[in-house]
This record gives structure tokens, C-alpha cells and sequence, in this order.
């Protein structure tokens, strides 16, 4: 019982981390149908703004996850030169030329990183100090129950942004028809820029989840969790916020349980399964509408 | 108060607007009128900024159109109906209101603005909740018209109203659109329908291939014989 809670708050813990980093896949491809294949490298370049100002914050005697504020901005600059530079000269040739681009912005940021900060990986300082508490039997870190909070409080956050706001619902009418949302008066690049900017500083909060929990930066941290928060995005439903978490959170929970209760080398074969399984019965994601578009 | 001159605007190679000129007096209907592909939506795009022209000027109250966003046109007071609707599906009828409002902050003016549309189109207000691709066409007609209003536009450029509706919805579509000019907005019309066009307009263009081949008062143009043959089927 002691193991199977221990298992169940990892799992959600990782699962918050995918879904935050799935959150961001989503939101871009709602509203470009396109899939930023760089997005994971935003968690690289969060961790290791977080790995170079945490020592900053906690010298001038505040909590060194403060550091994420900093990572929050770093990474929505970066995000919307990525789109500015890079995608948009070639929105309107194409998905194909899209993802080549994506691809090539992931090996470009991997690289510069690699030239920036070297190729050794990086340790971050304590990030949380909270105690671990003990449930029935379960040791049990009060900074995964943090994870998890604050990876449902931001995506009910977003849900009430894009169905409440006026930006927000922009935002939804961008796709649907990009002619009439000109019409009406919403500047539609500079609606997609923003999409950016949020997917892109939701990535630097899951890089502060992520280096609380795993605290070491390597230059190619991004596109293992890119790969694993991409498989959770199309799994609850791409384009979809509350797939992203649900996908996230399912992704992680198969993770810890496989590696605890079945074999720890057979994790990522058995996620793969799953998402094969779940896109021969419903193409669109377990939350998706069946509209046909495959990703 | 709108003026197009000698407006260019090609689709690669082909030339689908040769040079016309026309000009919309405030307070006026004015309908452009032709068959398909005659160039009547590539005109509206050009003046709404979705489509670029090659040359030629078109000024708005002395300024130049095509030097502003296409997104600053509802400030500048110019709505769009597209043809085809072009309501947003996947939101309600009040969402795709408030967008008809997106470039006006004040939230109360907003909610002033929506209770007279909703006085305008009662069924609209029925069916506030329910997604704009579930409607049938006339009522996405009327969202589609209602969320232009909501932009609280002097000038309307309304494209193809009638187009798929049924006889009934096309006499309600067009009695609206003289409430809407009853109400002091200048309406700019393309129609293929000619003959309930010219009912209810000032003056007329009569547009074939790009360019424009008659123009004159809506009721002279009733009576002209070549257009009787062409497009009033008499």
C-alpha cells in the first residue's frame, strides 16, 4: 500500500511536468496546426536560466524558486524570436516545411546551448525546502504535491483565460477562421506571437518542476521531454487544454508504475503502446473530436 | 466617403480587377452587382485588406486604405460580411459577438451594443449559448451581420447575402439591410441577385471580368435593356 501511494504521487508529480510542457504543444498547435518540435528545448532553456539565477536570488536573500520569474521572461523572449525569425516566413508553405523548421530550431537551440554552458551537464541548487511527510506508511515529498498544484492550478488558469478573456478568445477564434478573426479587428500575428510567449513561459515553470525534482541541466534535457510531452498532448487530445493534463498526467503515472511494479527498462516501450493503442481506436486523443485531422 | 481608383489586383497571373474606379457616397447603398468570378469578393477583400492590390488607391474619408492594417479597419468604422458567413463554429453566438467587438475595450458599451442586436435579431438572443456551427444558414447570416454591427460600423460591405438561403430568408436578409441603412450606416452590397439589389439601392456598378461595364442610379439600371437581358432575365 506504503509503495503504491509512494508511486501514485511520483507519477503524478512527473505527470504535472509532462502536462505543463503538453500544455504549451497544445496551445501552439490550436492554433498554428503545427507541431513546435522545439518546444522541449524550452525546458532547457528554463533549467538553466533557473541553474544560473537561482544562486542570484538566494545571494540577495530570496527563495531560489524565485529564479523561475526570470526563466518565466527568458523563455517568452526566446519563444517568440523562435517564431518570429524562424516560423513565420514560412507559415503559409506548408506543414512539412513547418515541422523541417521546428526540427532544425531544436537542433539550433540544443547546439547554441552546447556552445553557451559547455557539454557538462550542470547541478541547480535546492529549489523547495519542504519536509516530506509520512501517510500511511509513504514517504511522501510535499514539493510533488507542490508540482501537482501548481500543474492544475495553470491549466484551470488557462482554461478560464482563453474562455473568459477577450485575448483569450482571440485566441480560439484565430484558427476556427483566420479571414474573419482579421475582419473583426484581431491582429492575428500578433495573437500568435502571444500563443507563443505562453506556451513558451508555461515551459519554464515545468523546467523549475522538473529541476526541483530532477535538479541537473543538459544541453539536451528539451527533446527527451519534448518527445514524452508531445506523446502526452496527442494521447488526451492535441489542441485540447484539459487533454494536455489529463495526457500528462497518464504518461507519467504509466512511467512510475511500469518502472516500479514491471520492469524499470520497459517504461517507454509500454507508453509508446499505449499512445499506438489509443490512436487505432480514437485517431484524436482520448478527450478529442473525431474531425478526422491526424497529426 | 469611400473612393476605389483604378484598382489593380492580380491572383498570379491572372488579372482579376482591370482598373476600376467607383466611388460611395455617405448615407448611400451602393451594390455591385455581376456574375460569378466577375470579380465582386476580390473588390470587398482588396478595400478589407485580405487581399493586396497590385495598384490603383482606395481612400477611406481621405485616407489611403491600403496603407493600414486590415486589422484597424473596424476601428477606422468599416465592417465586413464575408460571403460564405464566416461565423466562428466552435463558438457560441455570444462569443462570436463579443468578437464582433474585439477593438472596443468598454465592456458596458459592448453589452449596450449586443442588446440591440439582439433587438434587431430576437433569434439570435434565443439561441445565445449554442455554438455558431450549429445554426442553420440564415441565422448564421444574421450572427454573421450582427457581429459586424457590433463593430458599430459607418460603412457595412456586405458580400453575397442572399447567396444559399431560401426566398423567405433572402426578402428578410434584404429588409434588414435597409433597417441597417434606415439606422445611418452607408452599405456597400455585392449581389448576383440583381434584381432585389437594384430594389433597394441608390446607384449600381455592374461588374464583368474586372472591370466595371455600367453604372448609374440603381433605378435607371432597371430599366436599362441590357441589363433587363443579362441579369434581370427579361
Amino acid at each position: 500500500m506504503s509503495i503504491f501511494l509512494q508511486a501514485l504521487i511520483n507519477g503524478l508529480n512527473q505527470g504535472a511536468i509532462y502536462a505543463l510542457i503538453a500544455l504549451g504543444y497544445t496551445m501552439v498547435y490550436g492554433i498554428l496546426r503545427m507541431i513546435n518540435f522545439a518546444h522541449g528545448d524550452f525546458i532547457m532553456v528554463g533549467a538553466y536560466t533557473i541553474f544560473y539565477t537561482a544562486p542570484i536570488m538566494v545571494s540577495y536573500g530570496m527563495p531560489a524558486w524565485m529564479a523561475v520569474l526570470i526563466a518565466v521572461v527568458v523563455c517568452a523572449i526566446v519563444g517568440v524570436l523562435v517564431e518570429r525569425i524562424a516560423y513565420k516566413p514560412v507559415r503559409g508553405s506548408g506543414s512539412i516545411s513547418a515541422l523541417i523548421t521546428a526540427l532544425a530550431m531544436s537542433l539550433f537551440l540544443e547546439n547554441l546551448a552546447m556552445v553557451l554552458f559547455g557539454p557538462n551537464p550542470k547541478t541547480v541548487l535546492k529549489i523547495f525546502k519542504l519536509p516530506m511527510i509520512t501517510i500511511l506508511g509513504a514517504k511522501i515529498q510535499m514539493k510533488y504535491l507542490l508540482t501537482l498544484g501548481i500543474g492544475i492550478a495553470i491549466m484551470i488558469l488557462m482554461n478560464v483565460f482563453v474562455h473568459a478573456t477577450r485575448i483569450g478568445k482571440a485566441m480560439r477564434a484565430v484558427p476556427q477562421d483566420k479571414e474573419a478573426a482579421t475582419i473583426v479587428g484581431i491582429d492575428v500575428d500578433r495573437i500568435i506571437t502571444l500563443t507563443f510567449a505562453i506556451g513558451c513561459a508555461l515551459a519554464a515553470v515545468a523546467a523549475l518542476m522538473y529541476v526541483s525534482t530532477y535538479p541537473r541541466c543538459t544541453t539536451d534535457m528539451g527533446s527527451m521531454m519534448g518527445i514524452k510531452a508531445f506523446i502526452a498532448a496527442v494521447l488526451g487530445g492535441i489542441g485540447i487544454i484539459p487533454g494536455a493534463m489529463l495526457g500528462g498526467i497518464i504518461v507519467g503515472l504509466i512511467e512510475i508504475f511500469v518502472k516500479i511494479y514491471l520492469a524499470p527498462g520497459w517504461y517507454e516501450a509500454i507508453t509508446y503502446g499505449i499512445l499506438i493503442v489509443v490512436l487505432l481506436i480514437k485517431p484524436s486523443g482520448i478527450l478529442g473530436k473525431n474531425t478526422g485531422v491526424k497529426v | 466617403m469611400l473612393e476605389v481608383k483604378d484598382l489593380v489586383v492580380n491572383y498570379g497571373a491572372v488579372e482579376a480587377l482591370k482598373g476600376i474606379s467607383f466611388t460611395i457616397e455617405k448615407g448611400e447603398i451602393v451594390t455591385l452587382i455581376g456574375a460569378n468570378g466577375a470579380g465582386k469578393t476580390t473588390t470587398m477583400h482588396t478595400i478589407s485588406g485580405l487581399v493586396r492590390a497590385k495598384s490603383g488607391s482606395i481612400t477611406y474619408n481621405g485616407e489611403d486604405l491600403l496603407k493600414i492594417r486590415p486589422s484597424k479597419l473596424i476601428e477606422k468604422g468599416i465592417a465586413h460580411v464575408p460571403e460564405g458567413r464566416h461565423v466562428f463554429p466552435e463558438m457560441t453566438v455570444d462569443e462570436n459577438l463579443d468578437m464582433g467587438a474585439y477593438s472596443c475595450k468598454d465592456k458596458k458599451a459592448v453589452e449596450a451594443i449586443r442588446d440591440d442586436v439582439f433587438e434587431k435579431f430576437p433569434r439570435l438572443r434565443e439561441r445565445r449559448r449554442q455554438l455558431a456551427g450549429t445554426l442553420s444558414g440564415g441565422e448564421q447570416q444574421m450572427l454573421a451581420v450582427g457581429r459586424a454591427l457590433m463593430g458599430q460600423p459607418s460603412i457595412i460591405l456586405m458580400d453575397e447575402p442572399s447567396m444559399g438561403l431560401s426566398p423567405i430568408l433572402v426578402e428578410e436578409v434584404f429588409s434588414i439591410i435597409e433597417e441597417i441603412h434606415k439606422a445611418g450606416i452607408t452599405v456597400m452590397l455585392n449581389e448576383q441577385n440583381a434584381r432585389m439589389a437594384l430594389a433597394i439601392a441608390d446607384r449600381a456598378y455592374v461588374l464583368e471580368t474586372g472591370k466595371i461595364t455600367i453604372s448609374g442610379k440603381a433605378s435607371d439600371l432597371m430599366q436599362d435593356e441590357r441589363i433587363r437581358k443579362a441579369y434581370l432575365g427579361q
